[in-house]
């Protein structure tokens, strides 16, 4: 503490210099880094696998993304009972009185049913006089009768087979639901649903929050992040698709959500698996706070004197010499 | 001009009239804070010749190309990689020059914990290394969900929920490519240039630092 103030001439009074050149030290460091990182490029490139689009989920499994779309209508899907920031369905994660998720409210509003189904649609009826009379009756429909017929209509999907690219059911009562479904369908295959989902009544856009939102309700997109160990359970957000390394530096932050209490539904202390988003950025901001504020704190400052691993940074320094003082 | 005009005449040594400029003042306070010497050494303690002070330099040198690589990728839009080989080049060199960032920026790191680099003056410095690696984390997690690929496709869906549970999601929208975008390849590089510039200043104006006194304490 009490050399805080001196100036680097008293500081290094009586420590022996030496030649040094630093701008050549950077040349060097520029030019040898610069190779590798040129040589691993050319060798090795970078991945790239293209994203799903609305299209291609609609192609590969429309099953898959009617299902959705019908939970979507039934307000049983991840984003309809959300919460903020998209709706106020669901409460958000807490831990005790810390609520951060709610006390900043709904500030990207997403109403599941409206945005990802019915009002794609009601843009695609303009000259589709089948689809707009399907619309009228459903939206006239009290809400008991439509969950009959959405109930009716979600077990029937449970045995749906695919026809022509079509989504086919056995035959039952689901009212409007077959023919809104076949045209959400035919509308998403043609890319359709991308555009009006992306763009959203705009011509210019990069938000894409709404295709994302409705994809990730789906199991098609979550069965290729299996695949590819992307996924949560995977340390996922440490991964990249195919053998290149991910963002390997949020190892830590990764490995809070494969351990107890974060991954327990049961928990400890008030942390389980329902906030553990909340847990593991409460824990990863006072973890990194404690890294910055190593120098002020005991034990912690004082291991690299215990473990000498500094004598072998400065084995120079540290070996015996004789008739010459240590600075 | 008037400034100008009320300083012609005085004789070089008279320095009163000088002391209330701020340019004056500024320019004294980094001839006795950072001279030359200290900035651009020739001449450095002898203690310095371990191969840990390189992961430093390197790490420097990595940031430079990870800037470089990255300036490329911007001015040409973040369609062109996709569709061009030279600009899938440019992607690479900018994918694994950020790999090497992060090793060399780690093992410096370890280094400087090891050597308790904090000492005589310096927990600043290593504060702000700590807040620079933070930086450079939140800067390469944008750069992911800025790639346009499928790995950015999940990653957002999978991070929306830590940033939304945290309430972080309510201002900073990991959905919002064009958020995202703007933040990886304008503000979060420039606050880690910064940063990084104020990291070597505080290095370059109070030297390095001693070896660990055995009978010493690693206090800062």
């Amino acid at each position: 503490m009490k050399s805080m103030g001196a100036t680097q001439e008293e500081y290094y009074r009586g420590v022996r210099m030496v030649r040094y050149d630093l701008v050549k030290e950077l040349v060097l460091a520029m030019v040898g880094v610069g190779v590798l990182a040129l040589l691993i490029a050319a060798v090795l490139s970078s991945p790239d696998v293209p994203p799903v689009t609305i299209a291609t989920w609609a192609q590969q499994n429309p099953v898959d993304l009617v299902t959705t779309a019908t939970n979507e209508l039934a307000g049983a899907t991840t984003s309809a009972v959300y919460g903020p920031p998209y709706n106020s369905v669901g409460p958000g994660q807490s831990f005790g009185p810390i609520a951060p998720q709610k006390w900043f409210g709904v500030r990207i509003p997403i109403d599941s049913a409206n945005t990802f189904v019915i009002q794609p649609l009601q843009k695609a009826s303009f000259s589709n006089t089948a689809l707009g009379a399907a619309l009228s009756t459903w939206q006239n429909a009290t809400a008991d009768q439509q969950t009959k017929w959405l109930d009716a209509y979600s077990k029937a999907l449970a045995n749906a087979t695919v026809t022509d690219g079509g989504v086919a059911v056995a035959t039952g009562d689901y009212g409007p639901l077959p023919v809104m479904m076949s045209n959400l369908v035919g509308i998403a295959q043609a890319g359709g649903l991308d555009g009006l989902l992306a763009i959203n009544g705009r011509f210019y856009q990069t938000d894409y929050t709404q295709p994302l939102l409705f994809m990730g309700d789906g199991t098609y997109l979550a069965g290729l992040a299996q695949q590819a160990h992307l996924t949560g359970s995977q340390w996922g957000m440490m991964n990249e698709t195919g053998q290149y390394p991910g963002q390997t530096w949020l190892w830590l932050y990764t490995m809070w959500y494969q351990v107890t209490p974060f991954n327990s539904p049961t928990g400890f202390l008030g942390f389980n698996s329902s906030n553990a988003d909340l847990g593991v950025i409460i824990l990863m901001t006072a973890l990194t706070a404690a890294l910055a504020l190593v120098p002020f704190i005991p034990i912690l400052r004082d291991i690299p004197r215990w473990i000498p691993i500094h004598r072998l940074i400065w084995r120079q320094y540290y070996a015996p010499r004789k008739g010459a003082a240590r600075a | 001009m008037s400034a100008t005009s009320s300083s012609e005449g005085a004789s070089p040594g008279a320095t009163a009239p000088e002391s209330r400029s701020w340019t004056l003042r500024l320019r004294q306070a980094i001839d006795r804070h950072l001279p030359m010497d200290h900035l651009l050494p020739d001449r450095q303690p002898y203690y310095v010749g371990s191969w840990v002070y390189v992961f430093g330099v390197v790490t420097i040198a990595a940031l430079a190309w990870v800037i470089a690589s990255g300036v490329v990728l911007s001015f040409m839009g973040p369609q062109w990689w996709h569709d061009s080989r030279v600009g899938r080049f440019f992607n690479s060199l900018h994918f694994w020059s950020v790999q090497l960032f992060f090793i060399f920026m780690v093992l410096h790191l370890w280094g400087q914990y090891f050597m308790a680099g904090w000492r005589s003056g310096r927990a600043a410095t290593w504060m702000i290394g700590v807040i620079i690696f933070g930086i450079s984390i939140l800067t390469a997690f944008t750069g992911y969900l800025s790639q346009q690929n499928f790995a950015s496709q999940f990653v957002a869906i999978n991070a929306k929920d830590a940033m939304n549970g945290a309430g972080i999601g309510a201002f900073f929208s990991v959905l919002n490519f064009g958020q995202m975008y703007g933040l990886h390849v304008m503000l979060l590089p420039i606050g880690i240039t910064i940063l990084v510039v104020a990291h070597i200043v505080m290095v370059r104006t109070r030297g390095v630092v001693k070896p660990i006194d055995p009978e010493g304490g690693a206090r800062p």
